[in-house]
């Protein structure tokens, strides 16, 4: 236990952990958006994987990292298009047809996997840059100013969309069509536009988020997220529809399995025991869940499609 | 009110056909004949004795998962916890059969079964509960307890219920050791695999149907989904109904979790480490099922039948064009999406049949 709480091990698995919580982070801050303005995309899990299948293999095919991050985000572009059609054009009931589009997306990657790829060979990912300065730091250097520019842009994108969010009209409309939307349609917002907007800029973000995954872990495998875009959607709930909330969220989950596969690796726990504990930040989120409902309210049109006069 | 659009209609059939239609165009892309792939899927599925069976073994997940789904729908509350059901309804089923190795099939069996219908039914009370006395949104809690039932399965397959072989050997497997023989389901036919759990299912649908059609409580819980306000004002506990409906929901999907155990060919718990690895996605592919079925628990019998033989002909397809088996679950995605999509005519008719029969009713309106 004590060769845990080493320093350079507490740092190296605190870097870790955010660095697992990169791909989360992109995901769920696309989910905050269409939430926003009253769309709860369920498929983020399908689109993530997708992105990911999309990135690996331009990777492969051209070893072109900044090619295959596009490629995943028109990815998530297109899917966004599909889904904010069928839950804003066509108004479908979102909680099913989310599942539907992750069913696409599962199996979809998969099939292209197994055709194009078949043999999961390594990719190389971004390199680690070195804030100069910064990165010097003790301590602090290793954890916040050490990573991958995929891992910056993550948390880059905190402040600006809470920006974005409180502070622009672009913000302001996207709230009102997910409170009011009546109203805000009588002030002449089109409730359509900024849905489609939200949906796709959120699936581009799940897309990219999935990239993400790939280039952090080098590989491509079926079903690569094993639910993590389900867990980005829950994140939103989490984090209260906040950005920075929902960074906490991330940061919890990404901190919990480094810390757990640092135990792991150091033999302090048996292995069973460790299962018991990557099932910490599942049951926070449900408790969370229950005390979050008694104090912040969800858009209050989330889930329901904007139809005049009706 | 508005899951119920979805029922009924020729619009599911019209969504599969789309489906179908579109995966012919994917085989053409991918370099396969199209009418070769589907011949070999509909031989894989039907063209044996042994194809036959496997279909309808395949099926047996799906209607259970989707008569549960139907239960849930019904009341307006959507359950995407299945697969986290199915694998709690597994748990239970396994652990009372290793906790009770020396007692007769005659007892055991039906023991494992209930212990399954009993696993099920707490992972499906939980988000019940949350949603009716702490109004937490039932979509969120079922994923965020599908994840849950993954980590217990894990610990328990990893740990303590390891084959003592596998630890020996040291590869290590998740799975649990040959669980005791008088639990086996016993075969329909010999030499396949299928097995009693088709009976236990189908009794399962004529239940459940009699039980939302012709019970006061089915018929309340019915009322709810279409009107909780309504069923509320006639002196309904519509929270308890909310409970009632998820709990029996998440019960069918644990029946389904134990038949699986019992009645795989390994009569073994395995998994990869993933509730797909086990469950082989059945708690979503029920959902295909019972919006197939338009969310009536007999519908839902063909339906299953049909997704079944998808998933089962989807093997062969892959041996004859070359095209992985995965193009099923795209498929099975894209009839979802289509099916959910369409309800807009649906509801669109429904208002048209309204106007024109409120119209009719007008004095002043005919001519």
């Amino acid at each position: 236990m004590s060769e845990f709480f080493k320093i350079a091990a507490l740092v190296t698995t605190a870097s870790t952990g955010i660095r697992y919580a990169t791909s989360y982070l992109y995901a769920a801050i696309g989910e905050t958006f269409g939430q926003r303005s009253g769309v709860l995309n369920l498929g983020v899990d399908g689109i993530m994987l997708l992105g990911a299948f999309g990135a690996y293999y331009t990777t492969r095919q051209t070893g072109n990292l900044w090619l295959a991050m596009l490629v995943a985000a028109v990815i998530g572009l297109i899917m966004g298009l599909a889904m904010a059609f069928v839950s804003v054009t066509l108004q479908a009931e979102q909680g099913i047809s989310g599942i539907g589009f992750y069913l696409f997306g599962l199996g979809m990657s998969d099939l292209l996997f197994q055709k194009l790829v078949g043999t999961p060979l390594p990719i190389p990912g971004f390199p680690q840059i070195r804030i100069p300065w910064l990165s010097e730091l003790p301590v602090v250097g290793q954890l916040l100013f050490s990573h991958s520019i995929i891992v910056y842009g993550a948390f880059l994108l905190v402040p600006i969309t809470t920006y974005v969010l409180n502070r622009t009209t672009i913000g302001l409309k996207i709230r009102s069509a997910g409170e009011n939307p009546a109203a805000a349609d009588t002030l002449g917002v089109s409730i359509a536009r900024v849905r489609y907007g939200t949906v796709m800029f959120g699936s581009m973000l799940a897309g990219i988020g999935g990239a993400a995954l790939t280039t952090e872990l080098r590989i491509f495998q079926s079903n690569l997220t094993a639910g993590q875009g389900f867990i980005a959607v829950a994140l939103v709930y989490f984090g209260a529809w906040r950005p920075v909330g929902v960074m906490y969220g991330a940061l919890l989950y990404g901190l919990v399995a480094s810390t757990v596969l640092q135990l792991k690796t150091l033999g302090v726990i048996p292995r069973s025991v460790s299962d018991l504990a990557t099932m910490l930040p599942a049951v926070i989120t449900i408790l969370a869940l229950v005390v979050a409902v008694q104090r912040e309210r969800q858009p209050a049109a989330l889930t329901k499609p904007y139809q005049r006069g009706g | 009110m508005r899951l119920l659009s979805i029922a009924g209609g020729l619009l599911p059939v019209a969504a599969v056909v789309g489906a179908l239609l579109i995966g012919a165009v994917m085989l053409l892309v991918l370099g396969a004949d199209p009418i070769k792939g589907f011949s070999a899927l509909i031989e894989g599925s039907f063209g044996s004795l042994k194809a036959l069976s496997d279909t309808a073994s395949k099926a047996v997940p799906l209607l259970l998962v989707g008569v549960g789904i139907t239960i849930a729908f019904r009341a307006n509350v959507i359950n995407i916890g299945g697969e986290g059901q199915i694998v709690l309804g597994a748990m239970f089923g396994t652990g009372t059969a290793l906790l009770f190795p020396h007692l007769p099939g005659w007892l055991l069996l039906p023991l494992v079964m209930i212990a399954g219908f009993a696993g099920g039914a707490l992972w499906g009370a939980i988000p019940g509960a949350l949603k009716a006395y702490f109004s937490v949104n039932e979509i969120l809690s079922t994923i965020m307890l599908n994840i849950v039932a993954v980590q217990i399965m894990n610990f328990f397959l990893q740990g303590p219920w390891m084959d003592p072989a596998e630890v020996e050997k040291g590869s290590r497997i998740p799975q649990t050791a040959r669980l005791p023989q008088q639990a086996d389901l016993p075969l329909l036919l010999k030499n396949t695999r299928l097995n009693i759990g088709l009976v236990i299912a189908v009794v399962a649908a004529i239940l459940v149907y009699i039980f939302l059609w012709r019970m006061t409580e089915g018929f309340r819980i019915r009322a709810v989904g279409f009107n909780p306000f309504a069923s509320r004002y006639a002196g309904m506990q519509v929270n308890n109904r909310i409970v009632l409906a998820l709990t029996l929901s998440g019960a069918l999907c644990g029946l389904a979790g134990a038949i699986l155990v019992f009645g795989s060919e390994s009569h073994r718990f395995v998994t990869d480490g993933s509730a797909t690895g086990f469950t082989g996605s059945a708690g979503f592919n029920g959902i295909v099922a019972a919006l197939f079925g338009g969310l009536h628990p007999i519908g839902t019998i063909p339906a299953s039948v049909l997704f079944g033989a998808l998933l089962v002909g989807a093997n062969k397809l892959q041996r004859v064009v070359q095209v992985p088996s995965a193009l099923i679950i795209a498929l099975n995605g894209l009839v979802v999406v289509f099916v959910v999509s369409s309800a807009i005519w649906k509801r669109r008719l429904d208002r048209r049949i309204q106007l024109s029969a409120s119209r009719a009713n007008d004095p002043g309106g005919g001519p």
